[in-house]
């Protein structure tokens, strides 16, 4: 097979003993595969509670009873056996976890890569889509978007209107700010191709991808992406056109 | 054909390397890329120069020895090996630039000679297969199923020549690695040590310096003998199930 060459660079590498593996979580994690696994996991979590969130957002078309009473509804799910608003902060709490799962794989395995490839090619050419490409750049854009989204709706320390309980006046405010709106806009995007290249690849890591579902599993990551992006969107442009006011 | 090439030149691992231009006249399209590289190095010697250092063995697209990425291309522009590669999908006045395979766990022997065997030891730490020793078995004593046949002699087709390494941005060997693991592993022969090999297998690809898997499917794209992509998704499902 490989042609053996003449001169070996002393490299030393450990040669694992045959057979003998602990089966762990850390194992898991301290392999590359076992990374990649952990972020197709935490991706299809947050992946679940965004189509949540997009639907829910989508009571902004109804009026303000409906979505202010769908805010104050999230807080009492599980009474009487949660308290009031623990349903929403063990969410939050898994969500966390998600994100910060996510995060460091990410940047543990984005670092090995770039290791892998000391040298680069002169000749360089364009690689790979654009959803692609963008998968880390567009991760950090996402990460930063949550700081921002948090500061603006959920703690509403950005926030124009600030009234805790009514989140419907406070979206209206957000968005009637070019700013806040821009944002806002352009993280959706992000978020689709954040999406459109991860739900396939999330498939593809944990082995659940083969020749007869390949087709099938791109097309649901486009429809999944072109969904949310569209939902998410749909809120602030009905804003900024007078719409929902 | 008279071409323009440039063409990565290092004296040795430990030497800075860079691309040197070289003028070839009277190329023939019917000659393959290596054979090019041939006139290139017989004018060389005329001239008292070094050679350009490359691996070659069969030059018949199926021992995985050569190997050099044209125009930022493993292999260059056509899916095959750059042995079979021909000079008609290039045009006459043409500027081709030729580099190494680039990859933190492919050493630069000398010019566009790496040293693979990395490869060699992903594949070591697989281990054999349990096989009974002494005359030929029984044809019939274990039926495989037709898809498994199929499916093992596909990722089987693997030569091992490190195109997906050069083309992957991550300089990761999932594809190689996978290729072997699924060829070993579907078959009936492979899975008393299905769980050890992908295992060891993986740890070994990882302690090797290649990078990880973004499924960019550039590796499936720039592979020769055509392993899919999905036998990624297979590596993937075997190394979880273990």
């Amino acid at each position: 097979m490989v042609m053996a060459s003449a001169t070996r660079t002393n490299r030393t590498t450990r040669t694992p003993a045959p057979g003998r593996h602990p089966s762990s979580l850390a194992s898991l994690w301290r392999s590359s595969v076992g990374k990649k696994a952990v972020m197709a996991v935490s991706g299809l979590v947050m992946l679940a509670y965004l189509v949540a969130h997009m639907l829910g957002n989508l009571k902004v078309f109804s009026g303000p009873d409906d979505i202010n009473g769908y805010a104050h509804w999230l807080r009492t799910l599980g009474q009487p056996f949660l308290h009031y608003g623990w349903f929403l902060w063990l969410a939050r709490l898994v969500l966390l976890a998600a994100v910060l799962a996510h995060g460091t794989a990410a940047y543990q395995l984005s670092r090995r890569d770039l290791k892998a490839r000391p040298v680069k090619y002169v000749h360089q050419r364009q690689r790979a889509t654009y959803a692609t490409r963008t998968m880390r750049w567009g991760g950090v854009i996402l990460g930063l978007f949550i700081v921002w989204h948090i500061l603006d709706l959920t703690t509403l320390t950005v926030n124009p209107a600030a009234e805790e309980g009514h989140p419907y006046q406070n979206i209206v405010a957000s968005f009637s700010t070019w700013y806040s709106g821009g944002i806002y806009c352009l993280a959706m995007l992000a978020l689709g191709l954040h999406v459109r290249h991860g739900f396939w690849s999330a498939a593809q890591t944990l082995g659940a991808n083969n020749p007869r579902r390949d087709r099938g599993l791109k097309l649901a990551a486009n429809g999944l992406a072109l969904l949310l992006t569209a939902g998410f969107l749909s809120v602030p442009v009905a804003v900024m056109a007078g719409l929902v006011r | 054909m008279n071409l323009t090439l440039r063409i990565w030149r290092q004296q040795g691992p430990e030497t800075p390397g860079e691309m040197t231009e070289y003028r070839v006249s009277g190329i023939s399209e019917d000659m393959s890329f290596l054979e090019m590289l041939d006139t290139l190095n017989e004018e060389l010697i005329l001239r008292g120069e070094r050679p350009v250092a490359f691996d070659h063995d069969c030059r018949e697209g199926i021992c995985g020895a050569c190997g050099m990425v044209i125009n930022g291309q493993a292999h260059g522009p056509e899916r095959t090996t750059t042995c079979q590669l021909h000079m008609r999908h290039f045009d006459d006045g043409d500027t081709i630039d030729v580099e190494p395979w680039r990859a933190g766990a492919f050493p630069v022997v000398r010019d566009l000679m790496v040293d693979r065997s990395a490869l060699d030891r992903i594949i070591g730490s697989g281990g054999y297969v349990t096989a009974p020793t002494g005359s030929a078995p029984e044809a019939h004593a274990t039926p495989v199923p037709k898809e498994a046949a199929d499916l093992a002699f596909e990722h089987a087709e693997c030569i091992g020549c490190g195109a997906c390494v050069a083309a992957c941005p991550n300089g990761s060997a999932m594809l190689f690695t996978a290729a072997k693991v699924v060829h070993l592993n579907v078959l009936p022969q492979g899975a008393p040590e299905r769980a050890s090999r992908v295992r060891n297998m993986v740890e070994t690809m990882d302690a090797e310096g290649f990078g990880g898997c973004t499924n960019t499917g550039e590796c499936a794209t720039a592979c020769p003998k055509g392993i899919p992509l999905t036998g990624i998704a297979r590596l993937n499902r075997e190394f979880l199930r273990s």
